[in-house]
């Protein structure tokens, strides 16, 4: 595979399936306004994945559109990092992995942005993307001090999200290591606020891989059968 | 015999927000007829509108109303959509219809993390003591808001 689509659809697959899994709270939120909150940043998510997707489907030049590769592509094809696929768990798990997920989109962004003259597609796309993504970021950041300096018992669901989500943060940077300097200063602030604390980054702790690789976690296969059962069940179907 | 393309265009409304134009809210950035063939680019306002196909289908019966049997639609994405673009009659329109209009985007490159832009009027009595009720609201461009005055919940389209 090309390299750059290869990096298109690693973007991509990010926005796909992390908007996925927050459209699992569609109408499951606490409260109508989180429910529509939820559902909108999934929106914005599934937007940004189909400018994404196209794009790499123009690259790739064989004729697959956005439809084609969200929803005829085998597991191991999807390049997604394994963080955005993890089932949704509890809305502490929700909003910290939104914490972690949209500062790195933050970051991403802003540095593809400023290369506009060398990707002017891409960068169109992340200027457009990085206005919604301050709104997630900013959600997040909200719902992340709130449980973390909450209750006893949301500041313990928070917490145990950041220790079961922080080793998935670090395949984020695999291909962009030179953001997570910033990517950390902007995500540990925010946890300290929290009063949360954050796992230390010792080599030898437990870090999961492979997503960019098409190397998904258990819990891949069953969303995308159920993202893709209906057009591979009705061909071409439309809305 | 064909109507002026851009005009045709630029009188069809947004789905969401039908008391305002797409060239209204800056959704047209171009239309233009050469015979019998129309071309017309859009750009949408959140990445993930879902009004987009919506008014894509309601320019081009719009445009074959008017004599074009050709029409192209075409998206652009960059400059970016700004609500910035919305015009001054597409402004009092919104509050008109009891949706606040937005202030000026955040300048420049994009403020992150998000400040807290300046709260809108209530549309209703025009009172400044509002509260943010939900910053997502029933379409990706708009907040809910309560007004403490009037006691009346409404709308608002985020500076973006």
């Amino acid at each position: 595979m090309n390299e750059d689509v290869g990096y298109l659809l690693g973007l991509a697959d990010d926005a796909l399936i992390a908007s996925h899994r927050l459209s699992e709270w569609s109408s499951q939120a606490h409260d109508l306004e989180e429910d529509i909150a939820l559902s909108n940043i999934a929106l914005d998510l599934l937007g940004q994945a189909r400018m994404l997707l196209t794009l790499a489907g123009e690259r790739e030049g064989a004729g697959r559109d956005e439809d084609a590769l969200a929803y005829l592509r085998d597991e191991r094809e999807f390049r997604n990092v394994q963080l955005v696929e993890l089932p949704r768990g509890d809305f502490a798990v929700t909003v910290v992995r939104m914490l972690f997920f949209s500062a790195y989109q933050a970051e991403l962004y802003l540095r593809l942005e400023a290369e506009s003259g060398e990707r002017p597609d891409l960068a169109a796309i992340a200027a457009k993307s990085l206005k919604e993504v301050a709104y997630h970021l900013d959600h997040a950041t909200r719902w992340t001090v709130r449980l973390g300096d909450g209750t006893a018992e949301s500041h313990r669901r928070a917490q145990r999200a950041v220790d079961e989500l922080w080793p998935y943060t670090h395949e984020l940077f695999e291909t962009e290591g030179d953001l997570r300097g910033a990517w950390l200063a902007r995500v540990e602030r925010v946890l300290a606020e929290a009063t949360l604390t954050r796992p230390a980054d010792d080599a030898d702790r437990f870090r999961p891989t492979g997503g960019r690789s098409g190397v998904h976690t258990e819990h891949m296969g069953y969303l995308l059968a159920e993202m893709q059962h209906l057009h591979r069940s009705h061909p071409g179907a439309v809305w | 015999m064909t109507a002026d393309a851009f005009a045709t265009a630029a009188a069809v409304t947004d789905p969401e927000l039908p008391v305002v134009t797409i060239a209204e809210l800056g959704i047209l950035r171009d239309a233009h007829g050469d015979g019998t063939t129309a071309t017309v680019t859009i750009t949408p306002t959140y990445s993930g509108c879902p009004a987009m196909g919506t008014i894509r289908a309601d320019i081009a019966r719009a445009l074959r109303a008017a004599g074009y049997t050709e029409v192209d639609i075409r998206t652009e994405y960059a400059p970016a959509w700004t609500t910035d673009w919305i015009t001054p009659a597409g402004r009092r329109k919104l509050a008109a219809a009891g949706i606040a209009p937005p202030g000026a985007a955040p300048g420049g490159r994009t403020g992150l993390p998000l400040v807290g832009a300046p709260p809108p009027e209530c549309p209703r009595c025009g009172s400044t003591e509002v509260a943010e009720l939900s910053r997502f609201g029933p379409t990706a461009c708009t907040s809910l808001w309560r007004c403490h005055t009037c006691l009346e919940p409404f709308e608002h389209v985020k500076p973006h």
